[in-house]
């Protein structure tokens, strides 16, 4: 046992050990993500079965079974279930029967005593709304404008109803680019002209300018009303035309309902479809998740503006804290001299990493949002007051304060990075006459640049999986509005942005319906975690090719 | 100052020639141009003297080899001459060193230029992580040089007179640390010379080569006397009376001896100096 010990073998053990728990810990969470979340989209089978309660009362449900559960059979009499004697375990099944509108509960248990054998009806339709949740039923017939037009007894029932869903898709199409697009152009052309109003009054004028001024805008608005006029027209047009088509379903307990074609954004039947069509809707629903807005308070759609602004907020982060972060660095090895003040300053920036993020949250908001932006606003968008513009939370203080956040980070690697640096290379540049600052930014600080890397790639992972101080500087559940577009400036750093770590906050815990969010958690935390992943490997890679570039001659 | 330097020597041979030459005529000091006055140097690192009242003239266009154990001040009084020893914070220095007549310590001294005038190749190999050609053109580029043509031809006349040119032409735009440690130290002799310095210091510029890259060090060393006035420190006795024509032997701190090598490696006058160089301590 002694020899053992001596031998080292419990070091490798115990060594290993703790390698394959760090690894077991890894795979298991991302497995587990990755199967949960990529799960959801495959479409999963209708299954249609009778239930006989024990007064004897019939009742048909169909839905997609989300999972099975079995439980002592004491915890359902508990419930108020009527379960025979004699029986200790029974399982239950949790259907998402979906028809949130006609029967009130997108999801509900149901127990296996008296149920009948599943069937899986061919043409069992899931249906996606744009509101209420999926629907859930067998077709009965399509009508356009009121008369029935097919029955899926004919053989083009599929393809006439798949003509009709695509026309109503491009309709909406059209709607959403019109109400987004020119009279979203046009508010903002409404909202200048107001602020140039409110400006003139600010601005004191004399009677001629006033005048002349108030015509130019009396003018413009004319103008701006005339051409929403016309729109107004061509919109109503198209909302008459997309109440056309109707589709009638029939639910499982025989009813029938009427579905506008104009709120339908998908309708597939996957009990009658192969594996390889199933891959394909698949493929179709993974990629709507990832580049389509959400619908209905973030539990359905996708997750597009959530990535899209957690890609920004990281950039425009890195963009402030990497040259802030380095000049700090450089001063502090290469210029401050090295006494107590200097210690002091390192050693609080080194702890600011340890502050708990909220706290820059806290910070960001008396500081960033109501200081700063308040004072922005007051200086420069008086007009525009009291709707304040930089004075409320949004990108800029959202990243401003990612990147105080990150700041010690980078300070610390880029010191490092400079501390390394052989001192013969900088006295071969001062031996040529070089002065310090020359030899600072053509010698030193290249070679730096791959330490400079190191520090932002942990910012950058630092930074994206942040939520807690965001929540009060600049992320909000739902954003009307991507923080870029074709609208001048571009970029909006004032506005308000969605973010994937509040996203799953927002679904996993603030939303309706927990069984519906809870895919959809895990498919945004597997989106996060790929995103950071990416984001780091380019970083890594862009350091990998600085550090062939740089190769130092003394490693 | 290179323009007007009036030939005083009395023989000019290659100092590999020389040291199989017994019967050759000693240098005297008395015959050379003095390029570097040292009055009176004394050098402290806080409290501790590490330069004891220095005393020297070194001659130019000659090279000049500083011997001695270590720790024993050679090294700190070559930094003196382009005044490395300022990034010190520590360093104090009192007495004069006069170059072409003039203090180099003097408070409206330009160090740049100073530096630009004396250059340094140190012991470890030091090239910049840049191509062979940067490494080579940097000096000129500090300087505002950016003429493409002027750049060139300075690299291709540096890389010759560093006898680097032949392995290197090939290959200009590659990253200087793809090359071996004796190339490196070639292309830092040819970052030198680029910027056409009057003196080159050279700290122990072959103690981390191999033989042969010494070998190839010493030649140029040869080479380059002939333009420049060159110093070097050794902590290796026959290199230093393979490649000089004179040497100083110092001892914590002190200048011992200084003369010209024949003599000071045959006939040394202190006792010390003939220890040291017999191998009895150091």
């Amino acid at each position: 046992m002694k020899a053992w010990f001596k031998s080292g073998s419990p070091w490798i053990w115990l060594n290993g050990g703790a390698v394959a728990f760090c690894m077991i810990m890894v795979v298991g969470l991302i497995g587990l993500i990755a199967v949960r979340g990529f799960g959801h989209f495959w479409p999963a089978d209708i299954a249609k079965v009778e239930i006989i309660d024990a007064n004897g009362n019939r009742q048909v449900v169909m839905g997609e079974i989300v999972r099975p559960q079995t439980i002592t059979a004491a915890v359902a009499r508990d419930g108020g279930h009527h379960i025979p004697e004699g029986v200790d375990l029974i399982t239950r099944y949790l259907f998402k029967q979906g028809n949130r509108d006609q029967t009130g509960n997108d999801f509900a248990w149901h127990f296996e005593t008296g149920m009948g054998e599943f069937q899986y009806p061919k043409d069992a339709f899931q249906i996606e709304r744009r509101e209420w949740g999926n629907f859930y039923g067998q077709p009965v017939s399509l009508s356009r404008e009121g008369n029935v037009i097919a029955t899926p007894n004919d053989a083009n029932f599929w393809s006439l109803l798949q003509e009709s869903i695509n026309r109503s898709l491009q309709i909406h199409r059209d709607i959403h680019r019109i109400e987004r697009g020119e009279i979203g152009r046009m508010n903002s052309e409404i909202e200048r002209l107001r602020l140039d109003g409110r400006r003139l009054e600010l601005s004191n004028p004399t009677a001629q300018q006033r005048a002349a001024e108030e015509a130019r805008i009396a003018a413009e608005r004319a103008r701006l009303d005339d051409e929403y006029a016309i729109l107004r027209v061509e919109l109503d047009a198209l909302y008459q035309s997309t109440r056309r088509d109707t589709l009638r379903m029939r639910m499982a307990d025989d009813r029938e309902v009427d579905l506008s074609l104009a709120a339908i954004v998908r309708i597939t039947a996957p009990n009658a479809m192969s594996v390889p069509q199933k891959m394909g809707q698949y493929v179709e629903r993974l990629w709507e998740f990832l580049t389509t807005p959400p619908r209905e308070a973030n539990t359905e759609g996708g997750i597009f503006p959530a990535i899209f602004g957690t890609v920004t907020m990281v950039f425009v982060m890195s963009i402030i804290v990497t040259p802030f972060g380095i000049l700090a660095a450089i001063y502090l090895r290469e210029y401050a001299r090295q006494n107590l003040m200097t210690r002091i300053i390192r050693i609080s920036v080194y702890n600011l990493a340890g502050v708990p993020s909220i706290v820059y949250g806290v910070f960001g908001l008396g500081f960033f949002v109501y200081f700063l932006g308040g004072n922005i606003d007051r200086l420069f968008y008086e007009a525009a007051l009291p709707t304040p513009t930089f004075g409320t939370p949004g990108l800029i203080w959202a990243s401003l304060t990612l990147a105080l956040l990150t700041l010690p980070i980078v300070i610390v690697s880029t010191e490092e990075g400079l501390a390394r640096i052989p001192s013969t290379i900088r006295q071969g540049s001062l031996a040529l006459g070089a002065t310090k600052s020359e030899t600072l930014w053509k010698v030193i600080v290249p070679l730096a640049t791959p330490a400079m890397m190191t520090g932002l790639i942990l910012a950058i992972a630092r930074a994206a999986g942040e939520v807690a101080p965001l929540m009060l500087v600049g992320v909000v559940k739902l954003a009307p509005t991507l923080p870029v577009d074709g609208t001048f400036p571009f970029i909006h750093l004032d506005r308000k942005i969605m973010h994937l770590g509040f996203h799953i906050y927002d679904v996993g815990f603030q939303s309706p319906s927990a069984e519906a969010a809870r895919p959809l958690v895990y498919a945004t935390a597997l989106v996060l975690v790929i995103l950071i992943v990416i984001l780091n490997l380019t970083a890594i890679n862009i350091r990998n090719r600085l550090r062939e570039r740089y190769r130092s001659a003394s490693d | 100052m290179n323009s007007q330097a009036s030939e005083t020597t009395n023989i000019s041979i290659s100092a590999s020639q020389a040291r199989d030459n017994s019967d050759r005529m000693p240098m005297r000091m008395e015959d050379e141009k003095i390029k570097i006055h040292v009055n009176d140097l004394n050098l402290y690192y806080g409290n501790d003297q590490a330069l004891k009242g220095i005393n020297m003239l070194i001659p130019e266009k000659r090279v000049t080899a500083f011997i001695g154990p270590s720790g024993c001040g050679k090294s700190t009084l070559l930094r003196c001459f382009n005044r490395m020893n300022d990034l010190v914070d520590i360093c104090r220095i009192e007495g004069q060193i006069l170059m072409d007549g003039e203090n180099i310590y003097d408070r409206n001294v330009d160090v740049a230029e100073l530096r630009r005038n004396v250059g340094m190749v140190f012991q470890k190999p030091n090239p910049f992580p840049k191509s062979i050609y940067e490494n080579v053109a940097y000096g000129l580029r500090l300087q505002g040089v950016n003429s493409k043509r002027v750049l060139d031809e300075v690299v291709e006349r540096s890389l010759r007179a560093a006898a680097l040119w032949d392995e290197v032409k090939d290959r200009l735009d590659d990253n200087a640390f793809g090359m071996s440690g004796g190339q490196q130290q070639r292309l830092v002799i040819a970052r030198a010379v680029a910027i056409e310095p009057e003196v080159i210091l050279l700290d122990e510029p072959a103690s981390a080569l191999d033989p042969i890259s010494t070998l190839k060090i010493e030649e140029l060393i040869n080479e380059l006397k002939n333009e420049y006035t060159i110093v070097i420190v050794t902590h290796n006795m026959q290199q230093a009376a393979r490649v000089s024509d004179y040497t100083a032997f110092m001892y914590m701190g002190d200048l011992i001896e200084f003369g010209d090598t024949d003599t000071l490696f045959t006939k040394p006058e202190k006792q010390q100096t003939e220890d040291y160089i017999t191998g009895r301590y150091g």
